[in-house]
């Protein structure tokens, strides 16, 4: 009510702030915000460590489950399906890893904090990647296990500790490329599990109609040229030529390219939807 | 690598003076919110429908209505969480729709439901904050310690969120607004469900940052916390402006306080009206509650006067109270009309949910 003029040095100070401002977000910073959102989806995975469990369990359960039962009907006995097989599984781990990455963005977003994310004066794209930079470590962690079991079921790979780190590294990589998909999805479903959904039925048809855990050639022919240009079936030659014989194929090359594609066309239409729901 | 300070306003403001128009009029050129004609619209409903605002550098603003008035859609355009749809709205000369990200760094929000981390304890919600304002790690944590200290969080500073009250989470997410010192503050229903306690905590809290040189800008359903707080009011209805001035030029619209009756027969409904129209000389409100009605007082002790007067007449009643006007009260002497009611508010809260979505 006595307030008519503010006080001189809050006018000063409004003003000043309004030329300091900065008018867009620079590279440094992004990079910057990303890590600290990364930092948070970390605390967040530390608190709630149930979420490790699928990445944790599938890795070890299918490995084991798909040796025993497909191991003999497939390559003849256990130990010479696994070299088929274990790039298979670590191709689906990874693809179900990424697939969480769309649906506990959509459960985050529904959260109050991400108002205050959009508020804040930071790169629209950091509040995406930060958490698929968080990320990273569980594909490790899936990559990992899935080839720890192997070994523990008899795999020995050819292409030593050299070709498998490749191949897990290779993995990793596609699988946070392939996570724009889903987060994609994530910022345009209407909720978490709608997500969910959607994400299932990208996921399956990639993995299980592609070349992860039978021989091409055992497919009738419609089904095999859908599976060749399937680029998870070209993660899986890329990682069996890796592990199994220490060699970087041109399904490598492909599969990088494929990666590539997906970020550039995913990540520019994420930041797009996720700008626009506000 | 350095962008260049945004283009602002020297021009603009300089223009809308020249031109005259309503805004200039009521602030001067150099205006903290100047919001013109703003438009929201979700499918086929205006939420928000031609809003103007004025607020002035060190003021607090109050925007007042009932739920679904807009208050929140209104204020969400301002801090650039919701497209503009029509209109036009500047914060301290800068174009809103124009340049968000300078807006960003000139506004700190704080929603209507707690926006900070519930993963997080309150001490890494106010550092992680800070950090992505491109404040030094260091630097972050002494904020965060200052901030825990100046609003009472110090001891609950390692818990995690889920254990805070209510007003723990009010004062916390304030808090987090002002970690980088904004010019301007938006505060969404700042005590909707606090206690009267927490809530008069809250009260000071708002009435330091004036203090301290800000600029605050908030909405709310209490025509007291108005009343209290704000040195202007716009109140809002169904996404448009229907008052604007000082608490006390509205009060003036409403009388100081509000005497209720509830007669023992509802038969005798116009005996009592004419009994107030001769005593006081004004037309009581009905409510649509049966034998029920609100009398304006300019002076509460005119209340003696109208019961007296209702004996002698011989209208029996079954309970009277002396309360502040109501919102609803405010609205009627304003626009003449009812607020909407109970029975729209299904419908309205369902239109403030999808504003926080």
């Amino acid at each position: 009510m006595s307030t008519t003029i503010a006080p001189a040095r809050e006018t000063v100070r409004a003003a000043d702030r309004v030329a300091a401002a900065r008018r867009h977000v620079s590279m440094g910073e992004t990079l910057s915000q990303t890590l600290t959102m990364a930092w948070r989806a970390l605390k967040k995975m530390r608190r709630n460590p149930e979420q490790f469990f699928d990445v944790a369990l599938q890795p070890l359960l299918f490995t084991a489950m798909f040796a025993y039962i497909f191991g003999g009907a497939i390559a003849g006995d256990v130990e010479s399906y696994l070299p088929l097989m274990i790039p298979g599984i670590l191709a689906q781990t990874v693809l179900t890893t990424c697939m969480a990455t769309g649906t506990q963005l959509r459960e985050d977003m529904e959260k109050g904090v991400f108002d205050r994310f959009k508020s804040l004066p930071i790169a629209r794209i950091a509040p995406l990647a930060g958490p698929m930079v968080a990320d990273l470590l569980r594909y490790a962690i899936a990559a990992t296990l899935t080839f720890g079991m192997g070994l523990l079921m008899g795999y020995r790979p050819g292409g030593g500790a050299a070709g498998v780190l490749a191949a897990i590294l290779l993995a990793i990589f596609t699988g946070w490329s392939l996570a724009w998909v889903f987060t994609w999805v994530g910022t345009i479903a209407r909720s978490a599990q709608a997500v969910q959904g959607i994400s299932m039925m990208i996921l399956f048809p990639l993995t299980f109609l592609s070349n992860a855990f039978v021989p091409v050639e055992t497919l009738p022919n419609w089904l095999a040229s859908f599976v060749q240009i399937n680029p998870v079936s070209h993660l899986v030659t890329a990682a069996r030529d890796l592990a199994n014989s220490g060699l970087v194929s041109g399904a490598a090359v492909w599969t990088l390219v494929a990666c590539l594609v997906v970020i550039a066309i995913f990540a520019p239409l994420s930041v797009r939807s996720y700008k626009r729901h506000m | 690598m350095k962008p260049p300070p945004p283009t602002v306003n020297a021009m603009s403001i300089t223009e809308h003076v020249s031109t005259g128009d309503r805004l200039a009029l009521s602030g001067g050129s150099d205006l903290a919110v100047r919001a013109e004609a703003l438009v929201k619209t979700f499918g086929d409903q205006r939420a928000v429908d031609g809003i103007d605002l004025a607020v002035r550098p060190g003021e607090i603003f109050g925007v007042l209505g009932p739920n679904g008035a807009g208050k929140t859609t209104t204020l969400r355009m301002l801090a650039t969480l919701l497209k503009i749809d029509a209109g036009r709205a500047e914060i301290f000369g800068v174009d809103v729709a124009g340049n968000p990200h300078v807006i960003r760094q000139l506004v700190g929000v704080t929603g209507q439901y707690a926006s900070v981390d519930e993963n997080l304890t309150a001490r890494e919600n106010l550092w992680l904050f800070a950090r992505l304002q491109g404040i030094a790690s260091a630097r972050a944590r002494r904020i965060s310690a200052e901030l825990l200290g100046r609003f009472g969080l110090e001891e609950a500073a390692n818990k995690p969120i889920a254990q805070f009250s209510g007003g723990m989470r009010r004062r916390l997410d304030l808090a987090a607004s002002l970690i980088s010192k904004p010019p301007l503050i938006f505060l969404d229903e700042p005590t909707t469900g606090l206690d009267p306690r927490t809530r008069g905590q809250m009260w000071e809290t708002i009435r330091g940052l004036v203090a301290d040189g800000c600029t605050v800008l908030l909405t709310t359903q209490y025509l007291d916390e108005a009343d209290q707080l704000a040195d202007r009011i716009a109140v809002i209805d169904h996404g448009r402006k229907v008052a604007e001035g000082t608490p006390d030029q509205l009060k003036t619209a409403v009388g100081d306080s509000t005497l209720q009756l509830l007669l023992a027969d509802p038969g005798e409904v116009p005996a009592a009206v004419e009994v107030v129209r001769r005593v006081l000389g004004c037309e009581p409100v009905l409510s649509p509650e049966q034998g029920r009605l609100n009398v304006a007082l300019d002076q509460a002790d005119l209340a003696a006067d109208v019961l007296i007067a209702l004996r002698t007449a011989g209208v029996a009643i079954t309970s009277v109270s002396v309360a502040k006007p109501s919102l609803d009260e405010v609205f009627l002497a304003l626009t003449g009309q009812e607020t909407g009611g109970d029975d729209e508010t299904g419908g309205d809260d369902e239109t403030e949910a999808k504003e926080n979505r």
